[in-house]
């Protein structure tokens, strides 16, 4: 293929305070796709979409990773948002006094280098809350705070609506969300992709892939990725769970428990 | 210029440090002593009791020692002898703006009183080292019998009033400045509202400061008498000068039975001038008085705005907002005295601290045996956006009643990556994410201010923060 791959992540080593947590990561994801990324907690999941996204806790000590074939390891946090990247939180945070739709105005505007028309961006805004079964008054509440686990969900994905990204980094958006939360997230994460977007969707379960349907399902373990197939090999996770992977790839149960009490 | 830029600005750009060259009509000697204090008097053409007033006053001041307790480094810095007390600026005070001696019309034009008087306010007092300098108020206030006026004429003119309250809820004696002030005051604002009177849109008071080494000694009163309502802002600036100045006000406030007083001061005084303020309110049966304090400017200030509750029913509150920049020490707070049953009060206090900057938080709650029923809720936040700067919490308590309900709670937190994070993965810099978060901690002080204002604050928060970061 000549296209130049969105995101090229090529044997990537990351530390935390000094400890080794991704130890060699290689994933290529290209416009479209769909890459869904499991594991178990403590595998590396958010580490790896915490480095992707710039957080500075997290030190890249081998590797390269390239957004459009651009160094992204290179830019800053706010830089990468606006090459297209968008990273949706596990634990999205409190920001008191800072209205939602304050927030992302300021947002749209670094992000697009403009201001957006008041009015175009109120029923920008109504219309994403309407899509996620969220009250506008949301708008005017200050972002996050006090706002219930499924809340906080929603507007990671409201976020993204209103940003349109070029690859939306989902981290375990299903976590914290009921049934119903689960499928219109969803269904919303799928609308607001489309065609163009690359997805890096990160979950420990299944369920969500009910209803976003990923090209590729990655399986890290350990800081690895240990195992790549296609959907079906989620279906096989879900029905074998981890463990005969585990013992497929020669990794001892014991030894991975306790990497993952320290990780 | 939009009005409202003159109110606030928060230092490193502090846009109204510049200076006029002015023939004054007096100036007093440098220094203070009994011919000064005299002097002054003489020239303002005074009652005996207030030339007495302010002599007693004088040797009170001279006796007391300095505070003890505070940033007494700084304290100790101030040079008594080398300050102006009285400057004269003007011969008379303008009714049109007009009738304001050119230079100093044209500083208010810059600071932008003219147009906020236009836009949005009922009255304008502006005064100009130690003389108000023009005044006005709307003529359906003045038909109601809201009075209006400077300290100066407020005495010439209601001198049965003003001898009733001055010095009655600060006396001279309660502390050095509040000593210094009532021997020199000069200017200053004297509000009367009459019973069930509501003055729905704010009074403004502008304070400035143009000399080097100068002294600014205003004193106000407002009395709400039964049942009234009023909103008073204050805002001020000053040249910046390698030499330090001296604001010492004291702010009396009376707010009979069922009254309403809200009082808002943005101080925005350049970081060259030492604010000690003295403000007290009395809160009559059922009377309510707010105090909404934001401090950006001065080198020091210490100020600790308080309402004695007398009567039953009668409710404080108190929002103090303090930004300490490099060179910079806000030590601000709050007295809350239950002295009658069923009062209640509220303290808001919330600083952040940067490059250095130090704020302190010093409270009193009080309440006095017999005051059952009393509710207090005091509650401060401290941001500090480095490692150089410094945030005290010093809360007294002082209760001699059980049957109360007091609230205290305090959080010193530092802007936190993780919220930075947050901000900037959706595009916005880091400085952009910084004032957003500082926006949003003051986010409850910009809300209780007129639109205008609170739109300027963002706007000077932002050019805080410029440079600031990286």
């Amino acid at each position: 293929m000549s296209q130049v791959p969105l995101l090229e992540i090529r044997d990537l080593h990351v530390a935390v305070d000094g400890k080794e947590i991704l130890k060699g990561v290689s994933l290529t994801v290209h416009k479209g796709e769909i890459h869904a990324l499991m594991g178990r907690n403590g595998s590396g999941k958010s580490t790896l979409a915490a480095t992707l996204m710039g957080h500075p806790r997290y030190e890249v000590t081998r590797g390269e990773v390239l957004f459009e074939g651009q160094n992204l390891l290179e830019m800053e946090v706010d830089e990468r948002a606006r090459a297209g990247i968008f990273l949706a939180f596990q634990y999205p945070v409190a920001i008191p006094g800072v209205s939602v739709a304050n927030f992302l105005r300021s947002a749209l505007k670094s992000l697009r280098g403009e201001e957006l028309g008041a009015r175009e961006f109120r029923n920008a805004l109504k219309e994403e809350f309407k899509a996620l079964h969220m009250p506008e008054s949301f708008g005017s509440r200050y972002v996050n705070e006090g706002f219930s686990g499924g809340e906080k969900k929603r507007l990671e994905i409201v976020q993204m609506g209103m940003i349109q990204p070029k690859l939306a980094i989902l981290d375990e958006t299903d976590s914290g969300l009921d049934i119903d939360g689960v499928r219109i997230v969803s269904e919303n994460v799928n609308r607001i992709a489309g065609k163009d977007t690359g997805v890096l969707l990160i979950t420990h379960y299944q369920r969500i892939l009910r209803y976003i349907r990923p090209h590729f399902v990655h399986v890290m373990v350990n800081g690895r990725i240990i195992r790549s197939g296609d959907e079906s090999l989620a279906h096989e996770l879900e029905q074998r769970g981890y463990d005969w992977l585990l013992r497929e790839v020669g990794i001892p149960q014991e030894a991975e428990k306790t990497l993952q009490e320290v990780g | 210029m939009a009005a409202p830029q003159s109110l606030l600005d928060v230092g490193t750009e502090y846009q109204y440090g510049f200076r006029d060259e002015i023939e004054y009509v007096y100036k007093a000697e440098k220094g203070l002593n009994r011919r000064v204090v005299e002097m002054i008097s003489y020239f303002k053409n005074e009652p005996d009791w207030m030339r007495e007033f302010r002599l007693r006053a004088l040797e009170i001041f001279l006796k007391k020692p300095m505070p003890t307790w505070g940033n007494t480094q700084l304290l100790s810095e101030i040079d008594f002898d080398d300050i102006y007390y009285y400057i004269k600026p003007a011969e008379k005070q303008g009714r049109t703006w007009d009738e304001v001696p050119e230079t100093i019309k044209n500083t208010f034009e810059k600071l932008g009183i003219p147009e906020a008087e236009r836009k949005f306010l009922a009255g304008v007092s502006a005064q100009y080292e130690s003389e108000v300098v023009y005044h006005s108020i709307r003529e359906d206030l003045e038909r109601q019998g809201v009075i209006f006026m400077d300290m100066d004429s407020g005495l010439r003119e209601h001198p049965d009033l003003v001898r009733r309250w001055f010095g009655k809820v600060v006396p001279p004696a309660d502390n050095k400045f509040a000593a210094l002030n009532s021997a020199v005051w000069s200017g200053g604002s004297f509000i009367y509202v009459p019973p069930g009177v509501h003055v729905e849109i704010p009074l403004q008071a502008y304070f400035r400061i143009n000399a080097e080494n100068m002294g600014q000694f205003e004193r106000t009163l407002i009395i709400a008498d039964e049942g009234s309502r009023v909103h008073y802002i204050e805002g001020c600036t000053a040249p910046i000068y390698s030499t330090d100045s001296l604001h010492s006000a004291v702010v009396e406030l009376v707010a009979l039975k069922g009254a309403h007083i809200r009082y808002t001061t943005v101080q925005n005084w350049s970081k060259n001038v030492y604010n000690l303020v003295t403000k007290r309110a009395v809160a009559y049966e059922d009377a309510t008085v707010e105090w909404v304090d934001g401090n950006l400017g001065s080198k020091l200030t210490m100020k600790y705005p308080s309402v004695y509750m007398v009567g039953k029913g009668a409710r404080g509150d108190i929002l103090s907002v303090a930004f300490a920049g490099p060179g910079q020490h806000q030590d601000a707070g709050a007295k809350m005295i239950h002295a009658a049953p069923y009062t209640t009060s509220t303290v808001v206090s919330k600083s952040i601290s940067r490059g250095g900057g130090r704020t302190t938080y010093r409270g009193l709650v009080q309440v006095d045996e017999g005051a059952v029923g009393v509710k207090c809720n005091v509650r401060c936040d401290a941001l500090l956006l480095d490692e150089l700067s410094r945030s005290d919490t010093y809360p007294t308590m002082n209760v001699k009643e059980d049957d109360v309900r007091i609230e205290h709670e305090a959080t010193v937190s530092k802007v936190g990556e993780e919220q930075l994070f947050y901000l900037m993965s959706r595009g916005l810099s880091e400085q952009e994410a910084t004032t957003m978060i500082i926006n949003g901690f003051f986010e409850p002080f910009a809300k209780e201010l007129p639109l205008e204002y609170a739109v300027e604050l963002n706007r000077l928060i932002a050019l805080e923060m410029e440079g600031s970061v990286g």
